[in-house]
């Protein structure tokens, strides 16, 4: 990003200020809902979503993933598969030991 | 001058300086240490007992991570308003940003340790329960990696950057932008911990 132009990046300055805006929103409904009658499932749905959402906020426009080289984005795509087999693996260990498959 | 090549211009079969793939790398590699500890605490939920987690976990204090999250947030923006001034020549504007950003980041610390020393003062250790293992291990590295970027962000707030930034502002630009990857990175992983270990 160093071939920035002073205005490109002050256009870029207002695109934070907005994104600033929705995270602090988003972290209003975050605690909001939380108080919701609902089951654990629902809640923890509710709240991964909600957490996507401001991650991808962060990770598109304050880390610039949104106009980043194909090279950082197969990095975080390999990164991603991996975190999903990762996160699969205590989803495996249960299914053995409650023997529902 | 940095005898390293590709620091601030650009490799030709990356399009990449060899500074921002660095950190990328890194932050791969960090995905994947809270991923395990991700995966480690939905593991020890469906295995608790019913309602284990949600009585330890009520002991925790969600205003006061709330807080910690607006803090986390407002630090992040400052944090990009600083390498955005940069951009722009504004040297006393990257100073203030950078500065607020230190504030938001020790504000973060300092109800962080009030947090654990209310936990202890209580009697309630990571031994207590499965929840505080997890939650003082998750908690607890990223306090870590909190400490760690802050002796970054105060270095460059320092002499160092105001040197850098006589002698060489387009380098100084290019390790704000990397240290800012960094702790966005750091907010983006606080993101998913508070409603994980607070809301649920």
């Amino acid at each position: 990003m160093s071939s920035d132009s002073h205005k490109s990046v002050e256009e870029q300055v207002k695109i934070y200020l907005n994104v600033f805006g929705a995270l602090l929103v988003l972290t209003g409904v975050t605690v909001a809902v939380s108080y919701l009658d609902v089951s654990f499932i629902e809640a923890f749905f509710i709240a991964i979503v909600i957490a996507t959402i401001k991650g991808s906020l962060v990770l598109g426009f304050f880390m610039h993933l949104i106009s980043e080289r194909q090279a950082v984005i197969w990095i975080l795509i390999s990164t991603f598969i991996a975190f999903l087999i990762l996160m699969f693996l205590p989803l495996v260990s249960m299914t053995d030991h409650t023997n529902i498959w | 001058m940095s005898s390293i090549p590709y620091i601030l211009e650009e490799r030709p079969d990356t399009g990449l300086n060899n500074s921002r793939l660095g950190i990328w790398i890194f932050i791969a590699s960090e995905v994947m240490l809270f991923g395990g500890l991700f995966s480690a605490y939905v593991f020890l939920r469906f295995a608790a007992p019913e309602g284990e987690f949600d009585y330890w976990g009520s002991k925790l204090s969600v205003p006061m991570a709330t807080f910690n999250t607006l803090m986390l947030i407002t630090s992040s923006v400052t944090m990009i308003m600083s390498w955005a001034s940069l951009k722009m020549k504004q040297f006393d504007k990257y100073k203030l940003y950078l500065g607020l950003t230190i504030l938001c980041g020790t504000a973060f610390l300092a109800v962080k340790y009030f947090e654990y020393t209310g936990k202890f003062s209580h009697g309630i250790y990571p031994a207590s329960s499965t929840f505080m293992g997890i939650y003082f291990t998750l908690t607890g590295l990223h306090v870590l990696h909190i400490i760690g970027g802050l002796f970054v962000l105060i270095y460059f707030w320092g002499p160092a950057g105001s040197r850098m930034w006589k002698e060489n502002p387009d380098l100084l630009a290019n390790r704000i932008e990397v240290t800012g990857l960094y702790w966005h990175f750091v907010d983006l992983v606080w993101i998913f911990l508070f409603p994980i270990l607070y809301l649920l």
